[in-house]
């Protein structure tokens, strides 16, 4: 049996483990709050699903029309084209459709619902900026979140923050729609009201975790496939610095897509201060660490 | 994909399917007889080769066991999507050769543990009025598909002939059936 380099990372998967049985287990809370207060809870079960599935659909064309993106073809942007065939080919993947962002902000991001109606868009700034192989590397790294079906993953774990911002805003209209002096009923919705606050933010804390420990996923699969961690690398301090010093990009732009992005419009600080639990992205200098980490491991006779 | 994997965002890397590899030969007959286009005792490795000594050491090794045949020697060329070609090169054309040639590489990447690193091996053919093509052998998906370039022309596609060949093909050689993966290999080492 010939030996392996690609291992999986223990350490990474059983935080992710961890940060999904959190999610879970809040899901179970809350539901089995609501059916112990004896609430009807299809309405808000049905609306906050519905609501997800549509964002989760249409997540290719809401993203793209967001950052006002244009799917290109090969004979538009045949290096570009060549370079994604490539890293498709190597992944054994479908090629997900390409597209451009035409803005000076160095950035990428992957969506979609499925690989096969998947898009990988980059900025026409990020095509400015680096070279071919650090392309390879972004891309290969887009890549790596639709083959780990990221967006799936994430409208699914998203689900409690929804439904529990959801009963928030019924209990409140619900206590105002009705006139009422019922002492119960105004305890049952306080009650609902407070686990529902309290849901909201560890779920929110957790999907954010989640978010980082996945955007480390995809740094793995990016070197891993490409070989070439520190291109890699290049390209993420090319953009963190870029991002860091550009005072024209639009911040509100970034927002909606952030999760997905390359890198994120807000750069993080060292430590484990609030901007580090609230970040989507993980700091710069633990994505350096991992690539400096895979590459020995690459590198070992 | 399994279930678990996409819920911890990882993805087990793919490796090589050598085995259809050496149906190539026979294949190539059919070629012969069906749309005269020979041989031409060229074919081609393509792979990725990651950043590390590891590597290097199984590279030089590769070529030592190459050249050892006594041969002409094996070409190493770089492309600019940062693959590396080994071309291997017979004569007179010798396809079944060419294929051992491509296999042993292969094996020995995988035995040192980069097996996911093999992108793709192709062996030329040569038709009447110097038409060109390649079958092109995809390690993921241990499928063939046709690349026929335009000769003179410049980053264009003869699809009929493509097509024509895979039509003949079809119960000789698995080809892959999902066209969008018949990406284009423009100016190929060894083409």
């Amino acid at each position: 049996m010939a030996r392996t380099r690609y291992g999986a990372d223990r350490g990474l998967s059983a935080r992710m483990m961890g940060t999904l049985f959190g999610l879970g287990l809040l899901y179970v809370v809350l539901a089995a709050v609501l059916i112990a207060l004896g609430i009807n809870a299809w309405f808000v079960l049905i609306l906050s699903g519905g609501l997800l599935l549509g964002q989760w659909w249409f997540s290719d064309s809401l993203a793209m029309s967001s950052m006002r993106a244009v799917v290109v073809e090969p004979e538009q942007a045949p290096q570009l084209h060549a370079i994604v065939d490539r890293v498709c080919a190597m992944a054994d993947m479908p090629k997900p459709r390409v597209g451009i962002a035409d803005t000076d902000v160095p950035n990428a991001f992957a969506t979609g619902r499925s690989p096969k109606r998947s898009v990988v868009v980059v900025t026409t700034g990020l095509l400015k900026r680096l070279d071919a192989e650090e392309l390879e590397g972004v891309l290969a790294h887009e890549l790596s979140h639709v083959a780990h079906r990221d967006v799936t993953v994430m409208a699914v774990a998203s689900f409690t923050a929804i439904l529990a911002g959801f009963m928030m805003r019924s209990a409140m209209w619900g206590s105002v729609g009705r006139n009422n002096r019922d002492n119960n009923v105004a305890i049952m919705v306080l009650a609902v009201t407070v686990v529902s606050v309290i849901v909201y933010f560890l779920s929110f804390i957790l999907m954010r975790a989640l978010s980082r420990y996945r955007e480390l996923g995809a740094d793995r699969g990016a070197a891993l496939l490409t070989g070439k961690p520190s291109a890699l690398a290049r390209a993420l301090q090319k953009i963190s610095g870029d991002m860091a010093v550009i005072p024209t990009r639009d911040l509100r732009q970034m927002e909606p897509v952030s999760a997905f992005a390359f890198a994120p419009a807000i750069g993080g600080r060292k430590g484990m201060d609030l901007a580090t639990i609230f970040a989507t992205h993980p700091s710069l200098e633990k994505r350096l660490e991992q690539l400096a980490r895979i590459q020995a491991q690459l590198g070992e006779r | 994909m399994g279930l678990f994997d996409a819920l911890l965002g990882r993805r087990k890397p793919v490796g090589p399917n050598l085995d259809a590899l050496f149906a190539l030969p026979s294949a190539a007959i059919t070629l012969q007889v069906s749309l005269d286009h020979l041989p031409t005792g060229r074919g081609a490795v393509a792979f990725r080769a990651p950043e590390g000594r590891a590597f290097a050491d199984v590279e030089d090794e590769v070529r030592r066991l190459l050249d050892a045949d006594g041969g002409p020697p094996v070409e190493v060329a770089a492309d600019e999507f940062g693959f590396t070609w080994l071309v291997v090169t017979t004569t007179p054309p010798d396809l079944a050769s060419v294929v051992t040639d491509l296999h042993a590489v292969n094996t020995s990447l995988v035995e040192a543990g980069f097996g996911p690193q093999l992108l793709c091996s192709h062996a030329s053919f040569a038709g009447p009025d110097d038409a060109a093509l390649a079958m092109v052998y995809l390690y993921k998906r241990g499928t063939f598909y046709p690349f026929a370039p335009v000769p003179g022309a410049a980053q264009q596609r003869d699809n009929v002939l493509e097509l024509r060949v895979r039509d003949l093909l079809t119960g000789e050689l698995p080809l892959e059936t999902d066209l969008t993966r018949w990406f284009a290999i423009w100016g190929a080492p060894g083409l």
